[in-house]
C-alpha cells in the first residue's frame, strides 16, 4: 500500500507550518525599519550592532551565558550521578526514583515559577543570577537523567563485572569503563541543560531584578514593555545558540551511537 | 604464561549457600573440591544455581554462608578485582570503546605492568588465540567467534590461577561453537590452568570436562567424570539430564530383583525402595517374538512410535505404556524384530547393563 | 527509545545490578539530586499548597473563589477551551503526518521526525516573535487570508493566534506517541480487511483507526496537559483581555503577592494535569507514559 498523493501534500504542508514561520526572524534581523514590518523595506546591521554594544543587551547575554553554564555544570553533575545511582537500585526503588527525578517535566513551568518565587522570596534568593541557576537546575535535571540513563541502559552489565574480574577496582571500572561509555549521554545532557536554561523565560521573569535580567527576559520585555526591534537580532542569535547545538548533537549522537553501544 | 604452582589453582567450596533476602536457597550446601589444573564443568538447567555458584567464586555475589578457598587461602571476603581470576562472559563483555589490543592490555594496565612487557604479552596471547594482526580492530568489527577469542585472550593474559567461563559459547551458532570448544580445550591443555566452566549443554560438558558437577535445584546431584556419570548416573535427574535413558519407575523386590507394572526383572544389586531402573538406549535390543529373547535377559513389551535411520545407526522410539517412553539405538544392519511404527516388539537387555538410580537424592 | 529488554542471565534472580557489594553506592550517588529537587521543588510546592489553604485566612476560600468569581471562572473556561482546541487541531494535523511517517522510507522518516521537532528545538521567544511578525495587522498571514477574501481578520491579540502557535510547538508530543503506536500495527490486517470485501476506507475506519487510538489518546492527553500551562505564548500573542490561567497566576504572584490565590490556581492545574495523565494511562496502558518519555527524550539524542 503506497501513500496517496494528497497525503504527501498534507504532510509537506504540515512540515512547512512547523519549520518556515520561525525563519522570518532571519530577514527581520537585517531590517532597517524600527517597526516589525515584514518583509523588511530596507536592510541594515543596526539591530546586531545594538545587540552587541548596548549595555542592556550585552549584560543580558552575559547573564544568560553565566546562568546557563552554572546550570549545565550543576545539572550534569547531579543528573549523571543520579542516573548511575538509579541503575544500582532494585526494580521498585528504581521506578520511584526515576519518577521523582523526571517529575519537573510534567509540572507546568508556570507552577514551578510560582513555587520557586515564593520560596526564594523567603530565602532572599530572588533577583540573583545564582538563584535563577538553581531553579533552572531543577528544571534541567530530568533531561540529563534521561540522556545518561538511556546510554547506561544500553550498556551490557557484564562489562562492569568484566572490569572487576580483570583486576580493576570499582572506581577504576567507573573511570575507565562506565564513564567513557556514558560520555555521549553526559555531553548531550550537558548541552540540553545549557539550552534549557539559556532559553527559559518564565522562571527567569519571576526571579528577575534590574541586575539579574537574562536574555530571554530582555527579549520578553522588549516586546511587552517597550518595542525594541533588537529582539529580531536576538531571536536570530537564539536560533543559532539553541537549535544548532542540538542539531549538531543529533548528528554526532547518531554517528557515535552506531559504535560504542553494544548490540 | 607461567605454570601455576601445583596447588595454586585448587578451589575448595565448603557448604556454600546463597539466598536473596528471605527467599529460598538458590545455592544449597554446595561442597566441591576442584583440583589445580582441572577442567570442571558446572552443568544444570537454568535456575539450578550453577551461575550463582560461579558468581560467588568470582566475587560478584556475596556468600550467604560457607567458604571459598583458593590454594588453601580463604577468598570469600575478597572483592572480585583482588581474586585474580580470569573470566569469560556469555556475551563476551568486550569494552566497546577500546581496541582489541587495549581490551587485552586492560588487566595488565590495572596491574601496573611495564609498557614493553604489556606489548610483548598482548602479542603473545593474540598469537595463542590465532588473532595476530587484529590488535587495532574494535570489537564491533569482529565476528562473534573472534570476539569470544579476544575475551579468552583478555582473561588469560594476566596469568590468573583460574579461568571462569560463564556459558561462553551459548551466543554462537552450532558450527562455531564446536570449533571454539576445541579452542578452549587446547587452551586448557597449553595453559594448564584450572577451568571452571558453566553450561546447560550436556554435550558441551561431556566433550570438554575432566569432571562434571550436575546441579539441580541449588544442589549438586552428582560429581564425576563424563563416562562415570553416564554409566552410573546415581539419580533420576542425572540419568535424564545426561544422555538418553529408558527409565522405569517401579520398585525393587524384597529379596532381589525389580518389578515394574507386572514385569519382573533380575537385578544384581539389591536396592532400597525409591529407586528407578535405567537402561541406556545403546544397551537395548529388540525382538519380534519372546522366543528370540535370550534366556537371562530382562524384557518388556513396547510399541514402536518412531523409526529414524541415521547412517551409522538407527534410532527406534518406544512406548512402554504406563506413561513411560524411551528409545533404542541399534546397529544399522540390526536384524530381529520387523520394525514399523505402531508395531509391537519386545525390548530386552542384559541385567548387567541396567543401573538403579535414586528418585530423590535427599532421602 | 525502545523499551530495553535486558537479556538477563537465565538463572539470575532479579539481581541488583553489578554485584551485591556495590549496592550501597546507589543511594549515595542519588542523594545530591534528590536533595536538590526536594529543596528547590518539592518543599516549595508543599509550602504553596499550604498557602493555598491558609493565605490570607485558613479555609477553602481560595478554592471557593476559583469556582465562584466570574473573572476567574472565565479564565479557567478559556484556558480549558484553548487547550481543547489545540488538542483537536493537533490530532487533526498529527494523524495524517504520523500515518505518512509509517509509510515513508528510512531517510524520509528521519527527516520527518527532525522537522516535527524543529519548533521544539527553536527558542520559545524567537518562535513566538516570528508569529507576532507574521500575524500582526497587515502581516503576511493576513495577506494570505486576504487572497481568500478574509482580509480584515485580526489575529494578533486573539486566542486564535495563541492556539496556532501552541499547536505548532506541541505537535511533536502528538506525532511521536501516535507514530510509535501506528508502527506496531500490522499492515497485513488492512490487506486482510480488503480481501474480506471491505472497501479501503471501510477497512481503515474499522481496522486501522481503532488500533491507532491508544496513540491518539496518549498524544492528546499529553498535549492537553501541556497546553494548560503556557505562559509566554498567550502573553506575547494574546491580550490581557483574553488571559489564560498562567498569566493570571503570574499577575497574582508577582504583582499582588497573593500566593494563596495563585497557589489555588496552580494546585487546580496540577490536579487536572495528574488526573488527565492518570486517566490516559488507564485508558491506553503504560504505553502512553512510554510515548511521553519518547516524545520528551526526542529532544535529546534520538
Amino acid at each position: 500500500m503506497t501513500a496517496r498523493p494528497w497525503l504527501k501534500i498534507v504532510a509537506v504542508l504540515i512540515g512547512l507550518f512547523l519549520t518556515v514561520p520561525t525563519m522570518v526572524v532571519l530577514p527581520m534581523s537585517f531590517s532597517s525599519a524600527k517597526t516589525f514590518r515584514f518583509p523588511p523595506e530596507g536592510w541594515s546591521l543596526e539591530w546586531y550592532e545594538r545587540l552587541f554594544t548596548s549595555p542592556e543587551w550585552t549584560v543580558a547575554i552575559q547573564n544568560s551565558l553565566q546562568v546557563g553554564l552554572i546550570t549545565a555544570v550543576f545539572a550534569t553533575v547531579l543528573g549523571t550521578a543520579a542516573a548511575i545511582g538509579v541503575t544500582r537500585l532494585g526494580e521498585r526503588a528504581r521506578g520511584l526514583a526515576v519518577g521523582f527525578l523526571l517529575s519537573p517535566i510534567i509540572i507546568p513551568n508556570i507552577l514551578i515559577a510560582l513555587v520557586i518565587f515564593s520560596a526564594f522570596l523567603r530565602l532572599g534568593l530572588t533577583g540573583s543570577l545564582f538563584g535563577i541557576a538553581l531553579a533552572h537546575t531543577a528544571l534541567a535535571l530530568p533531561f540529563v537523567v534521561i540522556a545518561v540513563t538511556a546510554r547506561l541502559q544500553g550498556m551490557d552489565p557484564a562489562l562492569q563485572k568484566a572490569g572487576g574480574s580483570l583486576g580493576a577496582t570499582p572506581f577504576s571500572v567507573f573511570r575507565k569503563v562506565t564513564l567513557p561509555l556514558a560520555m555521549p549521554g553526559v555531553l548531550s545532557g550537558a548541552v540540553l541543560a545549557f539550552v534549557t536554561s539559556f532559553d527559559e523565560v518564565v522562571i527567569a521573569l519571576f526571579l528577575q531584578s534590574p541586575t539579574a535580567i537574562t536574555l530571554p527576559v530582555q527579549m520578553f520585555n522588549s516586546v511587552t514593555v517597550q518595542i525594541d526591534p533588537t529582539i529580531s537580532a536576538a531571536s536570530s542569535l537564539m536560533v543559532l545558540v539553541v537549535s544548532v547545538p542540538i542539531l549538531l548533537g543529533q548528528v554526532i549522537g547518531a554517528r557515535r551511537g552506531r559504535r560504542g553501544t553494544p548490540r | 604464561m607461567t605454570t601455576p604452582t601445583s596447588d595454586g589453582g585448587r578451589i575448595e567450596l565448603t557448604s556454600l549457600c546463597k539466598r536473596y533476602g528471605s527467599g529460598p536457597l538458590v545455592v544449597d550446601d554446595v561442597t566441591l573440591d576442584i583440583a589445580s589444573g582441572e577442567f570442571l564443568t558446572l552443568l544444570g538447567p537454568s535456575g539450578s544455581g550453577k551461575t550463582t555458584t560461579l558468581n560467588m567464586i568470582a566475587g560478584f555475589t556475596d556468600v550467604t554462608s560457607g567458604g571459598i578457598r583458593l590454594g588453601g587461602r580463604d577468598i570469600a571476603p575478597l572483592p572480585p578485582h583482588k581474586r585474580n581470576f580470569g573470566m569469560v562472559f556469555q556475551n563476551y563483555a568486550l569494552f566497546p570503546h577500546m581496541t582489541v589490543a587495549q581490551n587485552i592490555a586492560f588487566p595488565l594496565r590495572e596491574r601496573r605492568v611495564p609498557k614493553a612487557e604489556i606489548a610483548r604479552r598482548v602479542a603473545e596471547v593474540l598469537e595463542l588465540v590465532d588473532l595476530t594482526g587484529m590488535d587495532g580492530r574494535r570489537p564491533d568489527e569482529l565476528s562473534g567467534g573472534q570476539q569470544q577469542r579476544v575475551a579468552l585472550a583478555r582473561a588469560v593474559v594476566f596469568s590468573p590461577s583460574v579461568l571462569l567461563l560463564d556459558e561462553p559459547l551459548s551466543a554462537l551458532d552450532r558450527k562455531l561453537r564446536q570449533s571454539l570448544q576445541q579452542e578452549i580445550k587446547r587452551l586448557h591443555q597449553e595453559l594448564k590452568l584450572t577451568f571452571v566452566f558453566v553450561t546447560h549443554d550436556q554435550d558441551e560438558a561431556m566433550s570438554l570436562s575432566d569432571r562434571i558437577a550436575v546441579f539441580n535445584d541449588g544442589r549438586i546431584e552428582k560429581v564425576g567424570t563424563p563416562a562415570d556419570l553416564y554409566r552410573n548416573p546415581g539419580t533420576r535427574f542425572v540419568a535424564r539430564f545426561l544422555g538418553e535413558s529408558n527409565l522405569f519407575d517401579g520398585s525393587p523386590r524384597p529379596g532381589g530383583g525389580y518389578e515394574w507394572h507386572g514385569c519382573k526383572w533380575a537385578a544384581d544389586d539389591s536396592a532400597p525402595p525409591g529407586h528407578d531402573l535405567v537402561v541406556r538406549p545403546e544397551r537395548l535390543r529388540l525382538a519380534g517374538t519372546p522366543g528370540e529373547v535370550p534366556e537371562r535377559a530382562n524384557r518388556v513389551p513396547a510399541t514402536v512410535t518412531g523409526l529414524y535411520f541415521q547412517g551409522t545407526h538407527q534410532r527406534v522410539e518406544l512406548d512402554y505404556g504406563h506413561g513411560s517412553t524411551g528409545s533404542a539405538v541399534l546397529p544399522p544392519d540390526a536384524t530381529g524384530a520387523e520394525l514399523r511404527p505402531g508395531g509391537g516388539v519386545i525390548a530386552y537387555w542384559d541385567p548387567g547393563h541396567q543401573v538403579l538410580v535414586t528418585r530423590d537424592p535427599r532421602t | 527509545m525502545p523499551a530495553i529488554t535486558t537479556a538477563a542471565a537465565p538463572e539470575a534472580p532479579p539481581s541488583p545490578a553489578p554485584g551485591g557489594r556495590r549496592r550501597a553506592a546507589g543511594p549515595l550517588l542519588l542523594l545530591p539530586a534528590l536533595v536538590a529537587l526536594t529543596l528547590f521543588f518539592v518543599l516549595p510546592l508543599l509550602s504553596i499548597l499550604l498557602d493555598s489553604f491558609t493565605d490570607p485566612e485558613p479555609g477553602l476560600g481560595n478554592y471557593a473563589s476559583l469556582f465562584t468569581d466570574g473573572y476567574t471562572l472565565r479564565v479557567l473556561g478559556r484556558t480549558l477551551l484553548v487547550a481543547l482546541v489545540v488538542t483537536v487541531a493537533g490530532v487533526t494535523l498529527a494523524y495524517p503526518y504520523a500515518y505518512m511517517m509509517t509509510l515513508a522510507g528510512q531517510t524520509a522518516r528521519a527527516v520527518m521526525i527532525t522537522v516535527v521537532l524543529v519548533p521544539f528545538w527553536t527558542s520559545m521567544l524567537a518562535r513566538n516573535f516570528a508569529w507576532m511578525v507574521l500575524m500582526q495587522d497587515g502581516g503576511v498571514v493576513q495577506g494570505l487570508l486576504g487572497l481568500v477574501g478574509l482580509g480584515e481578520v485580526t489575529l494578533l491579540g486573539t486566542t486564535t493566534a495563541v492556539a496556532i502557535s501552541m499547536t505548532q510547538v506541541l505537535l511533536p508530543f502528538m506525532v511521536l506517541p501516535m507514530f510509535s503506536v501506528m508502527q506496531q500495527i500490522d499492515r497485513r490486517l488492512l490487506l486482510a480487511g480488503q480481501s474480506l470485501g471491505a472497501s479501503r476506507l471501510a477497512t481503515f475506519r474499522k481496522v486501522y483507526f481503532p488500533l491507532s487510538l491508544p496513540g491518539v489518546a496518549a498524544g492528546a492527553s499529553l498535549v492537553f496537559v501541556l497546553a494548560l500551562g503556557f505562559y509566554v505564548t498567550p502573553a506575547l500573542l494574546g491580550s490581557p483581555q483574553s488571559s489564560l490561567i498562567a498569566q493570571v497566576i503570574s499577575v497574582r504572584t508577582r504583582e499582588l503577592l497573593d500566593f494563596g490565590g495563585a497557589g489555588a490556581m496552580g494546585v487546580f492545574m496540577l490536579v487536572v494535569t495528574l488526573a488527565v495523565l492518570a486517566a490516559s494511562r488507564r485508558l491506553t496502558g503504560p504505553g502512553a507514559a512510554a510515548g511521553a518519555a519518547h516524545a520528551i527524550a526526542g529532544r535529546n539524542d534520538r
